[in-house]
């Protein structure tokens, strides 16, 4: 191997000679060729990328089926993100930086869209696209797609989390779930069965997802002014509603109601203790369903544990205000140093179709962003769930939209977990930290 | 001039990324806001000098350096010894299987450690649950000091095997005239050992040592995989690469990397100073 690879190198002249040149002439060539070959299909059709995250292979067949709806006029293969949110937008954040040309389109996490739209990463959404896309698309995805009250990524799917519960467990501590439920009468009825609650204590997204739904479920947002500079930002952490989220967390962790393993519990786990016998009550998305079908179908969980499986709205802070469940899904963006921005929305538009939202959801599990992606008879037939969510949606709210939303997310988690620790001090101590984060003057 | 090539290599390769990070280093820079870069000169430093996160940070990343490189050091010894003196034949199969370790990916053995410790998919807390204190409900990852009893775990059943070939190459280089001559004057196995043997390997451990150091020092991987800096496991790699990768200021997290390097540049003295070694001749002075 290692002469063999050497043998062409001593057979070459020593002075360079037609021969030398010629091979050098050639190798331009072919760099020039394959480089030129980046961006468009070899019949010169342009080629558009787009970075998806992981799914059930849902985004691979739309990007065919627009591929073939496109008529020649440009092709659409995918290119696969990490796996977790976080690390996708490490991914995007310094490939758009960079200037990166082929970003055409991204699947993006709406939190992480002011962070990507405030320094001009993303391409302007043109009008017609804006009007075209936005029509009967639910609220909550609306506001994840808006940065400065425009639309700069346009919604594609919406998430959102719904309570989940053991019917038995409900009949047994004698719980009337056919009425919103609150979080105290979760904790007590966990207490009263001694069993579990599934919530999302690890140190993780998900965290701030779940003390940005207690505050939001009070009307009280986390940050105050969202769109200002980094030093200016102002959080009201520190408030009546933040000592009623701490009172709430803190009574699951410090009383053990979510279980022994609640400091390191992200929304599989939950679902795993969910399924087991300590399982009761637990906030979470709507893939637990599929994914607890699954698991009946490859025989690692009962029957019996599906057919007992209810679901609720989100569970209440006060019993009288309505709550505000987490909202999540990904939203479609351009990248600025695209090629071919108009292919891309043009693009775009074919994917985010009602009727591609339909079946999307129906073969990977993820909720319409638009309305009327609902109203196939079935979808209801496939998750009977399908009519919750879309009232689900329609009150959730998205996390702060702000450029810093990393910092106030990470800022949270560090100061929210572990939860048994978590009390009365908690708010003002994670606000002032957060300040200090984003006036430079401590390290996150 | 014929490394010429070669050197400009290593300078492109090493002495321009460092140069760039000390540079970065002075900027206050966020790679999301390319205009709002300013320079602050050791403005950054004075905030990570300051900030007890860091000081944190440098003392979990020092204690692990310290119990790890110590642990591995006498468990590296003996295994070396076992290999050293193991029968011809064996010799191939023991190197072997204590080579298995060092062997796998440390992300791989990072959430093999993982998934056996965890509440839900492991199986110490059952297998183990005679221990005091050890449950079914134990949560490891819960709380600073068992994670890093994880960690460290992890870190020195991986490293151990690197260790001991180093000192096995060592022990092989003691004549054995002399460990000979020490037995014949009366000495007993431990003085031959500590008067005759581990001197004459000086240099041997002290390669052990430094190259254990400087890799522990830089831990990153198992804490990434097993707590990502949760609950106080937060070591010095992680927070440069928080800073830089995740919250994407890259001045701030070219200062910690600097940081980070001139301690591995510590290290390294600190080692070759108090071992006393030439390690161009090999041999202690």
């Amino acid at each position: 191997m290692h002469e063999g690879a050497l043998r062409p190198a001593r057979s070459l002249p020593r002075r360079r000679g037609p021969a030398a040149r010629l091979f050098a002439a050639g190798a331009v060539l072919v760099l020039g060729a394959s480089l030129a070959a980046c961006g468009s299909a070899d019949d010169g059709t342009p080629e558009l990328t787009w970075y998806i995250n992981p799914d059930n292979g849902g985004q691979e067949r739309i990007a065919q089926e627009c591929t073939e709806e496109a008529g020649g006029d440009y092709t659409v293969s995918t290119s696969l993100l990490p796996r977790d949110a976080a690390s996708q937008r490490e991914q995007l954040a310094r490939r758009l930086a960079a200037g990166d040309r082929s970003l055409d389109v991204m699947s993006l996490d709406p939190p992480y869209i002011p962070e990507l739209a405030e320094p001009g990463f993303l391409a302007p959404v043109p009008d017609d696209v804006a009007e075209a896309t936005t029509e009967d698309v639910v609220d909550g995805a609306l506001q994840g797609a808006t940065w400065e009250d425009e639309l700069v990524a346009i919604p594609f799917w919406a998430n959102t989390q719904l309570l989940w519960y053991r019917q038995s467990v409900a009949d047994e501590v004698g719980l009337d779930m056919s009425q919103p439920v609150t979080w105290d009468q979760l904790m007590e009825a966990a207490e009263d069965s001694d069993k579990f609650l599934g919530i999302h204590g690890i140190r993780g997204e998900s965290m701030t997802v779940w003390i940005n739904a207690l505050y939001e479920s009070q009307g009280q947002a986390i940050i105050e002014n969202p769109e200002a500079p980094a030093a200016e930002t102002q959080l009201s952490l520190d408030t009546e509603a933040g000592a009623e989220a701490a009172r709430i967390v803190g009574t699951i962790g410090s009383e053990g109601l979510a279980g022994p393993g609640a400091t390191t519990q992200d929304e599989n786990v939950a679902m795993a203790q969910f399924q087991g016998e300590q399982g009761s009550f637990m906030v979470n998305w709507p893939f637990v369903y599929s994914a607890t079908q699954a698991a009946v179908e490859q025989g690692t969980v009962d029957q019996e544990i599906l057919d007992d499986m209810q679901w609720a709205g989100y569970p209440r802070v006060d019993e009288d205000t309505e709550s505000a469940p987490p909202l999540g899904g990904i939203n479609l963006g351009v990248g600025a140093a695209s090629e071919h921005p108009e292919l891309a929305y043009e693009a775009i538009q074919c994917i985010v179709d009602p009727d591609r939202q339909t079946q999307y959801f129906l073969s990977d599990g993820n909720p319409p962003a638009s309305t009327v992606a609902y109203d196939d008879p079935e979808v209801e037939e496939t998750y009977p769930m399908a009519p919750d969510i879309r009232d689900s949606l329609e009150r959730a709210v998205p996390r702060p939209q702000t450029p810093y939303y990393n910092e106030v997310s990470l800022g949270i988690q560090e100061h929210w977990t572990p939860i048994g620790a978590v009390g009365e001090s908690t708010p003002a101590e994670s606000q002032e930290f957060i300040q200090d984060v984003l006036r430079g003057d401590a390290l996150q | 001039m014929l490394a010429a090539p070669a050197f400009l290599v290593m300078i492109a390769v090493t002495v321009y990324p460092i140069v760039q990070a000390f540079f970065d280093s002075l900027f206050s820079y966020r790679l999301t806001a390319p205009d709002e870069r300013a320079f602050v000169g050791l403005g950054n430093y004075g905030v990570l000098l300051s900030d007890a996160l860091f000081w944190r940070g440098l003392g979990v990343t020092v204690l692990i350096t310290v119990v790890t490189v110590a642990v591995e050091l006498v468990l590296g010894f003996l295994l070396a010894l076992v290999m050293h003196n193991a029968a011809t034949r064996l010799r191939g199969l023991l190197r072997t299987a204590i080579l298995v370790p060092y062997g796998t990916i440390t992300v791989v053995s990072a959430f093999a450690w993982f998934f056996a410790f965890d509440i839900n998919t492991g199986f110490i807390n059952s297998w183990f649950s005679w221990l005091p204190g050890i449950d079914e409900t134990f949560n490891w990852f819960g709380s600073a000091a068992p994670a890093l009893v994880v960690i460290m775990a992890s870190e020195i059943w991986k490293t151990t095997p690197f260790i001991s070939l180093l000192l096995l190459a060592g022990l092989a280089q003691v004549p054995g005239e002399l460990t000979e001559a020490a037995r014949v004057d009366g000495g007993t196995r431990w003085e031959v050992t500590r008067r005759v043997v581990l001197p004459n390997m000086k240099a041997a451990i002290m390669v052990a040592v430094l190259f254990r150091a400087l890799d522990a020092f830089r831990i990153f991987d198992n804490v990434f995989i097993m707590t990502n800096g949760a609950y106080g496991t937060e070591v010095l790699s992680l927070l440069a690469y928080r800073t830089s990768i995740g919250r994407l200021e890259i001045g701030m997290g070219s200062a910690i990397s600097v940081v980070l390097f001139l301690c591995v540049i510590g290290i390294a003295v600190l080692a070759i100073r108090g071992f006393r070694v030439d390690l161009a001749s090999g041999e202690g002075r």
